[in-house]
């Protein structure tokens, strides 16, 4: 103790003495960071210039359709199948999640196979599977099991439109997903707070719903974001059964008047649009959520843990 | 499910015990963590339990309030079987919702406090009060109010768990227990995970309780408190009771050779 104290206080004094001696060395030049520089901006420059000179690009037309009916249908639908798929994806997540986590071991294999299944094939897969859904049953019927008498029976085609099957598709492929993001958020809790919950005589339900789950959120919120980005732009899988999103729509328009590429680039700029505010939108939730807990890390890891990442 | 010991099946017990064990019995795969535990713990006494760890103490505590179930032997806590129910002479496993029940009427004070980290000190007190006391908003916060005079914390109530010392949250922590009216209150090993120095307080408000009356089992390596506040000190190792007796007793005076060699360790 003592002699550190002698130390410093000997570095104190001679830093005391001398006040002005600052250091005033010639900066080193950093030549391999200026050429990497130069080397980026070249060709950047070039590439742009030749897309912006590239009568193929027809900015014209580009700029004709960003706002023409059919492209801001599109939109609204591919919103509207973002908003509905992550609802359904997240509240069937937690759902899934708390069965994987359940004491009743059917339940807990049910959720396994359900995760595995919904994860383990490509989400293209199936949307033309739920498309296709009345080659495999042509009806659909409920009632009493293995009698003839039907609640509910009405033609598959009817009632499973391409819209319907994607928002199908969508939500549950997102509920094997979210499901996991879940399930890492419920183990990161500390096992002590379900201790301390127990003991004051709460039953498991009121203990998931009021101590583990709020404090789960902290895990879960930043990985959703992603999930919520990623599926904004997964939609436009569904223009294979003809969905109505924004693919879709500009695709049913560029298939009659040829304007591929003008009408893609209207696409993107849409897509890149609202993946900008869904951006600005996570970057924001995992501040609040995110406090004093080293977000970015966490970020990462559950990334990594859903396979999802970017 | 749980094979419950042949010995001990007679009744309903006799006596005004706060804490009853006879031969409490649990393992974990083939260790065998408690291997017939005796304790008995009467209204408004301080019991502590000391030995070196690994020793079972820890586990049998949570035995007490059914954290952890037990696999032989009777446990009876203020007159009712724990975790069982007896009808004849069968036992039956009680509903979940029935565990809880029972664990509102006991206390526990943990190692590591395990404040809900996202209630404020006021929430984390009147939580549990509300959602399954039954208690009025308003009577819950007047009574977590009084809860935080009495540890000395008045004007915390609205700081997070996270602002706090070790020594405030534990002091919290024995506030929250307490919201409940338990009239039994274990606390386990409350002051080893704090620094030397928020010791003492944390000490305070348990030597105040005790001079309330409140009854109290105490898994504990402060032999100041246990030879200072105690009424008996039980002395485990290996999953059984070594010796058990007024502290004075087995502090001062231990009977045998294990006793006497973690006390020399620890003193």
């Amino acid at each position: 103790m003592t002699p550190a104290t002698t130390t410093s206080s000997t570095i104190d004094d001679e830093v005391g003495e001398r006040p002005d001696d600052n250091i005033s060395a010639v900066p080193l030049r950093h030549w391999g960071r200026w050429t990497g520089a130069a080397v980026v901006v070249l060709f950047s420059a070039s590439f742009l210039w030749s897309l912006a000179r590239n009568p193929n690009m027809e900015w014209g037309i580009v700029g004709e359709y960003l706002f023409a009916d059919f492209v801001l249908q599109g939109v609204g639908v591919t919103l509207m199948l973002t908003a509905v798929a992550m609802v359904i994806g997240t509240v069937g997540g937690v759902g899934v999640a708390v069965m994987r986590l359940s004491h009743n071991p059917v339940l807990r294999i049910g959720s396994w196979l359900f995760v595995w299944f919904f994860r383990g094939t490509p989400l293209l897969v199936q949307i033309i599977f739920w498309g296709f859904l009345a080659a495999l049953y042509q009806r659909i019927q409920l009632g009493v099991p293995f009698t003839d008498w039907y609640l509910v029976d009405v033609s598959t085609n009817d009632v499973v439109t391409p819209l319907v099957a994607a928002i199908l598709a969508l939500s549950l492929n997102e509920i094997a997903y979210a499901a996991e993001v879940v399930r890492s958020g419920i183990a990161s809790v500390d096992e002590g707070q379900d201790d301390a919950a127990q003991a004051l005589g709460l039953t498991g339900q009121q203990t998931m719903r009021t101590v583990t789950l709020p404090q789960a959120m902290r895990v879960i919120v930043p990985p959703m974001g992603n999930e919520t980005i990623t599926m904004l732009k997964s939609t436009a899988l569904v223009s294979v059964i003809g969905g109505k999103d924004l693919l879709t729509s500009v695709q049913s328009v560029y298939a009659q008047n040829f304007q591929v590429i003008p009408l893609l680039l209207v696409a993107a700029l849409w897509y890149l649009a609202m993946v900008s505010v869904l951006s600005l939108g996570q970057y924001f939730l995992e501040r609040r959520f995110g406090r004093g807990h080293g977000p970015a890390r966490t970020g990462l890891a559950e990334r990594w843990l859903t396979g999802r990442g970017k | 499910m749980t094979e419950l010991s042949q010995e001990s099946t007679q009744g309903t017990p006799v006596d005004d015990l706060m804490v009853r064990a006879s031969r409490v019995r649990k393992s974990y795969g083939r260790t065998e963590v408690l291997r017939g535990i005796d304790f008995e713990v009467r209204p408004g006494e301080v019991a502590c339990l000391i030995g070196p760890s690994g020793s079972g103490k820890s586990t049998f505590l949570r035995c007490i309030n059914h954290l952890e179930t037990i696999e032989g032997g009777r446990l009876w806590v203020d007159g009712q079987l724990v975790g069982y129910r007896q009808k004849g002479d069968k036992i039956y496993e009680l509903r979940p919702r029935d565990v809880a029940a029972q664990r509102r009427r006991i206390g526990m004070v943990f190692q590591r406090f395990n404040l809900f980290s996202h209630m404020t000190v006021l929430q984390n007190i009147t939580h549990a009060p509300v959602l399954v006391g039954g208690e009025t908003k308003a009577a819950a916060r007047a009574h977590a109010l009084q809860l935080l005079e009495r540890v000395g914390l008045t004007g915390r109530d609205k700081a997070y768990p996270g602002q706090l010392s070790g020594g405030q949250q534990q002091r919290v922590a024995i506030a929250r227990a307490l919201a409940m009216r338990p009239p039994l209150m274990l606390f386990d090993e409350p002051t080893s995970a704090l620094d030397p120095e928020l010791v003492g307080e944390v000490l305070e408000v348990m030597r105040d309780l005790a001079r309330d009356g409140m009854t109290m089992v105490v898994v504990t390596h402060e032999m100041g408190f246990a030879k200072e506040v105690g009424d008996s000190v039980t002395f485990m190792d290996e999953g059984m009771v070594i010796e058990s007796g007024a502290p004075s007793d087995v502090l001062d005076n231990p009977q045998h050779e294990r006793t006497r060699s973690f006390l020399s360790k620890v003193l």
